[in-house]
C-alpha cells in the first residue's frame, strides 16, 4: 500500500531541476485526471450547486422551474411586530432542524466510537497469523457488502416485536422477560439503529485499520520483544502511534458517512422527532412537504456542517492524506502509479 | 437533403408506429396483501382485450413513502410511469401533474358515488378515477366474545374493557402472545387516519374543519388521544407504535388479538385458507367515545387511478384507467379483495353480497365517513398530517401529555397556515 499518483506536487516544487521526462509525466497525469474531474463535476458539482441555488429561491416541486430568488429567507428572516418585538423564522432558528442536527451528531459520535474500537480489535485479530486467515478476512466483509437498505429491512424483521428472532432467542434463553418492541419506542429505536450500523460498518473500519497495521515493520516488534516490553505496552507504544494515521483516516470516512445517515433511520424507526436525522428531515421537506426550497436549504446546511467538521478534524487531528512521505519516500518513484491512500 | 429524407422517414415510422402499434404501459401500485397478484390478473385481461402490455412497478405499501417517490418522478417530468394509483388525499397536491379525465369518463362518472368523484375533482378537473373506496372496521373475534359472553363494543371504553378481560383470560389459559387490540400506530399517514377516528368519534372535531379553522386543540380531542395512549402497553403491544396495516394484520391473523382496526381488505385475507382466524371473526363499525351525541367515525380512504401528463401514450393510458375503474373490475375486486366499490349499483349485487357480506353492510359506514382535511389544507396537507401524527405519536410514546402536545400542534398549524391554507 505505498502511494502516489505519479509524482507528488510537493516533490516537484522541492526539486528545481525538471527533467523532460518528469514534465511529460506531469502533463500526462493532467490528461488522465480530466475524465475524473468531468465526472465529478457532473455527478457531484452540478447537483451541489443546484441545491445551493434552490436554497435561495422559493421553489416547490409543483413548480420547480419558475422559482424566484428570495435571498436568505429560507435560512433566516425576521419581521418586527408593531409592539417592537422581532420574530425570527427560517432554518437557523428552526428547533426541528437543530433537534435533527443533535440526533445526527449523537448517532455519528457514538456509532463511530464503537466502530473504531471494535474495528481495531478485529483488525488486530486479523493481523495475527493463523490458518484460514484469508477466508476470515473475506467473510468479515459480508455485512459491509450487503446494501444498507437490505440489511435494514432484514434487521427490522429480526427486531420485530412479534415475529422477530431476537425476541424469540431472548425468551428461550431467559434473557428477556417479555417481548420487547425494539424499534417502536424512540429510545430503543436509536439503540437498534446503532447496533445495526456498528454491525454493518465495523468490517470497513477493520479493513482500513488492518491495512495500516500491515505497514508497521515487523522488526520494531522484534526489537521490543528482545528488550522484554510487555505486549500491552507494545500496543500502546508501537502499534497505536504507528497505526494512528490509518485510524484517523478511517474515522473520518466513517464520520462523513454517519453524518448523512438516512436509510437505517428511515426503515428501522418510527418517523418520530427522537430519531429523525438531518437527511431524513431534509428529504421530508424536499418531497413530502411542499417546501422544496426549504429542504434544499437543509441539504446545503448539512453539506456545510459536514465540510466544517471535516476541516476541523483534519486540522485538529493533523491528519495527513499525503501519507507519511518520510516513510514511503524510499519506495515510490518507480512504482506503477496506482492510486491509493497511503499511510 | 439526405439527412432530411432520413428524418422524414423516421418521423413517419414513429407516427405510423404510434397509431398501429399497441403501447407498452407502466403503472405503479403499492397494494397490500395479495393485491398485486389480483391487479396482475386484471391487467392480463386488459392486455388480451387491447393488445397493450402493462408492467406493474411495485411500490411500498405506506402511502407516505409512495407519495414522496411519485412527487419526485412527476416533478421531474418522468415519462416512464403512465398510470398512477393514487390515494384519495392526493388529488389537490398532484392535480397539476395528471391529465384531465373529465371527457374520457363522461359516460361512466354518473355510476360512481358523487362524493368520491367530487373528492377527485380539483378546480373542475377530474384528476383521477376511483378504483375502490375504503372505510375501516372494527374486526372482532366472534369465538372469543362468545366464550367470555360479550357483545361487540359500542364505545372505546367498552372495547378497552372487553379487550383487557379477554386478553387476561386468554393469557391465564396459556396464550402468552394474546393482545386485546391492534391498530396502526406508526408515525405515518395511517396514524392520522386512526387518530382522526378517535378524535372525531369523541366530539373533538376533525383537526382542520372544512372552512379551514384549526380545531384540534380542545379537551375532547386531548382526552381521546390520551385514551389511545393508555392502550399502548396494556391492551395493545408496545410494538404497535411501529405498526402499519400489514403488521397489525400479522398479529390479528395469527389469532393473537381480540380486536383490530383495519380496512376492509383484511376481511378477505382473514378468511383465506391459511388464516388462524378463518370463520372466527366479524366486523362492526368502529366504536365511539362514551357520552351522548358521540357517534362512530370512520376515516374515508380509497384509491384511484390517474394518468400522468408526461405519458407517451395518453390514449392507451386513459383506456387503462377507465378499465381499472370499470364496473367489471370493481366487482371482481370486491369479490376477490373485499375492497369497497365506488359504483353505487354494486352494493346491491347478489354475487358480491354472497362472497363478501361486509360490503353491502359497509355502504352506510362509508357514506358517513370523515374525510381527512386534505381539501381545506390543499398543498399543505402532508405537512398538516405529519404534524398531527407526530403529536399523536409523541403522546403515545410517553413524550408529553395530549393536552400539551395539541397546544403546540395548534401553534405550529397556525404558523403553517399563515394568511390562509
Amino acid at each position: 500500500m505505498s502511494s502516489e499518483t505519479i509524482v507528488p506536487p510537493k516533490v516537484v516544487l522541492a526539486k528545481p531541476i525538471k527533467s523532460e521526462l518528469l514534465t511529460q509525466r506531469v502533463a500526462a497525469a493532467r490528461w488522465f485526471l480530466i475524465p475524473m474531474l468531468v465526472a465529478l463535476a457532473v455527478v457531484a458539482g452540478w447537483p451541489l450547486l443546484r441545491s445551493i441555488y434552490f436554497s435561495f429561491t422559493d421553489a416547490s416541486l409543483t413548480d420547480l422551474y419558475n422559482a424566484k430568488f428570495v435571498g436568505f429567507k429560507n435560512y433566516i428572516s425576521w419581521t418586527t411586530l408593531k409592539s417592537g418585538r422581532t420574530i425570527y423564522s427560517g432554518l437557523l432558528v428552526d428547533p426541528v432542524w437543530w433537534n435533527a442536527v443533535w440526533n445526527t451528531l449523537r448517532f455519528a459520535v457514538v456509532s463511530v466510537f464503537f466502530e473504531a474500537v471494535l474495528g481495531m480489535i478485529v483488525a488486530l485479530v486479523l493481523n495475527a497469523e493463523f490458518k484460514g486467515r484469508s477466508i476470515v478476512r473475506a467473510a468479515i466483509l459480508i455485512p459491509w457488502a450487503i446494501p444498507t437498505i437490505v440489511s435494514a429491512k432484514m434487521w427490522a424483521w429480526m427486531l420485530n416485536d412479534q415475529f422477530g428472532i431476537l425476541n424469540d432467542l431472548g425468551l428461550r434463553l431467559g434473557l428477556l422477560g417479555e417481548k420487547v418492541a425494539w424499534t417502536a419506542q424512540p429510545d430503543t429505536a436509536m439503540t437498534a439503529v446503532l447496533i445495526v450500523d456498528v454491525w454493518k460498518t465495523t468490517p470497513f473500519m477493520a479493513l482500513l485499520v488492518l491495512a495500516g497495521l500491515q505497514m508497521i515493520p515487523k522488526d520494531i516488534y522484534e526489537a521490543a520483544e528482545i528488550d522484554g516490553v510487555h505486549p500491552v505496552k507494545q500496543f500502546f507504544r508501537i502499534t497505536l502511534p504507528l497505526v494512528r494515521p490509518a485510524l484517523m483516516v478511517a474515522i473520518i470516512f466513517r464520520l462523513l458517512d454517519a453524518m448523512r445517515i438516512f436509510d437505517l433511520i428511515y426503515v428501522l424507526t418510527p418517523n418520530s422527532s427522537a430519531t429523525k436525522t438531518m437527511s431524513v428531515v431534509a428529504r421530508e421537506n424536499l418531497f413530502d412537504f411542499d417546501k422544496f426550497a426549504y429542504g434544499s436549504a437543509q441539504s446545503t446546511l448539512l453539506f456545510v456542517i459536514i465540510a466544517v467538521m471535516t476541516a476541523l478534524y483534519i486540522w485538529l487531528g493533523r491528519v495527513r492524506f499525503d501519507g507519511g512521505i518520510d516513510r514511503c519516500s524510499g519506495v515510490i518513484p518507480r512504482q506503477p502509479p496506482f492510486i491509493c491512500w497511503c499511510w | 437533403m439526405k439527412f432530411k429524407m432520413l428524418l422524414a422517414g423516421l418521423l413517419a415510422t414513429v407516427a405510423l408506429g404510434g397509431v398501429a402499434q399497441a403501447a407498452s404501459l407502466s403503472m405503479v401500485s403499492g397494494d397490500t396483501g395479495n393485491g398485486l397478484a389480483f391487479l396482475r390478473g386484471q391487467l392480463d385481461r386488459f392486455e388480451a382485450e387491447t393488445g397493450n402490455t402493462v408492467t406493474i412497478v411495485p411500490m411500498p405499501s405506506s402511502t407516505s413513502d409512495q407519495f414522496g417517490q411519485y412527487r419526485l418522478w412527476l416533478a421531474a417530468g418522468n415519462s416512464d410511469i403512465d398510470v398512477y394509483q393514487t390515494d384519495v388525499i392526493w388529488a389537490p397536491q398532484l392535480a397539476d401533474q395528471f391529465l384531465d379525465l373529465t371527457d374520457a369518463a363522461k359516460d361512466v362518472v354518473k355510476d360512481h358515488f358523487p362524493s368520491i368523484i367530487e373528492s377527485q375533482t380539483v378546480d373542475g378537473k377530474l384528476v383521477a378515477l376511483p378504483a375502490f373506496t375504503d372505510a375501516p372496521a372494527l374486526y372482532y373475534r366472534t369465538d372469543l366474545l362468545e366464550k367470555y359472553n360479550k357483545t361487540p363494543p359500542k364505545t372505546w371504553e367498552e372495547m378497552a374493557a372487553t379487550a383487557k378481560e379477554i386478553m387476561d383470560g386468554e393469557r391465564a389459559d396459556g396464550n402468552k402472545d394474546m393482545y386485546g387490540f391492534v391498530f396502526q400506530g406508526n408515525a405515518y399517514e395511517g396514524l392520522t387516519c386512526d387518530a382522526l377516528e378517535w378524535v372525531k368519534s369523541s366530539g373533538g372535531g376533525q383537526i382542520v374543519e372544512a372552512d379551514g379553522t384549526i380545531s384540534i386543540n380542545n379537551p375532547k380531542a386531548a382526552a381521546a388521544i390520551d385514551r389511545a395512549a393508555s392502550w399502548v402497553g396494556s391492551i395493545a403491544p408496545e410494538g404497535v407504535l411501529a405498526y402499519q396495516e400489514e403488521e397489525s394484520r400479522g398479529v390479528w391473523q395469527l389469532g393473537n388479538s381480540v380486536f383490530m382496526r383495519n380496512w376492509p381488505y383484511a376481511y378477505q385475507l382473514g378468511n383465506s385458507a391459511d388464516s388462524a382466524v378463518k370463520d372466527k371473526f366479524d366486523v362492526v363499525p368502529l366504536p365511539a367515545g362514551a357520552g351522548d351525541g358521540n357517534s362512530s367515525a370512520a376515516t374515508l380512504g380509497g384509491w384511484n387511478v390517474a394518468v400522468s401528463k408526461y405519458t407517451k401514450s395518453p390514449d392507451e393510458a386513459i383506456k387503462l384507467a377507465l378499465f381499472l375503474s370499470s364496473k367489471e373490475v370493481q366487482k371482481e375486486r370486491a369479490i376477490d379483495q373485499s375492497n369497497l366499490p365506488t359504483i353505487v349499483s354494486l352494493y346491491d349485487d347478489p354475487d358480491i353480497a354472497k362472497a363478501q357480506p361486509i360490503i353491502p353492510r359497509w355502504k352506510d359506514v362509508f357514506l358517513q365517513a370523515v374525510p381527512r382535511p386534505s381539501a381545506p389544507t390543499k398543498v399543505k396537507y402532508n405537512e398538516v398530517s405529519s404534524l398531527f401524527w407526530s403529536a399523536v405519536h409523541d403522546t403515545m410514546s410517553g413524550n408529553g401529555s395530549a393536552a400539551d402536545n395539541l397546544e403546540v400542534l395548534e401553534a405550529k398549524l397556525t404558523d403553517l397556515k399563515g394568511d390562509g391554507w
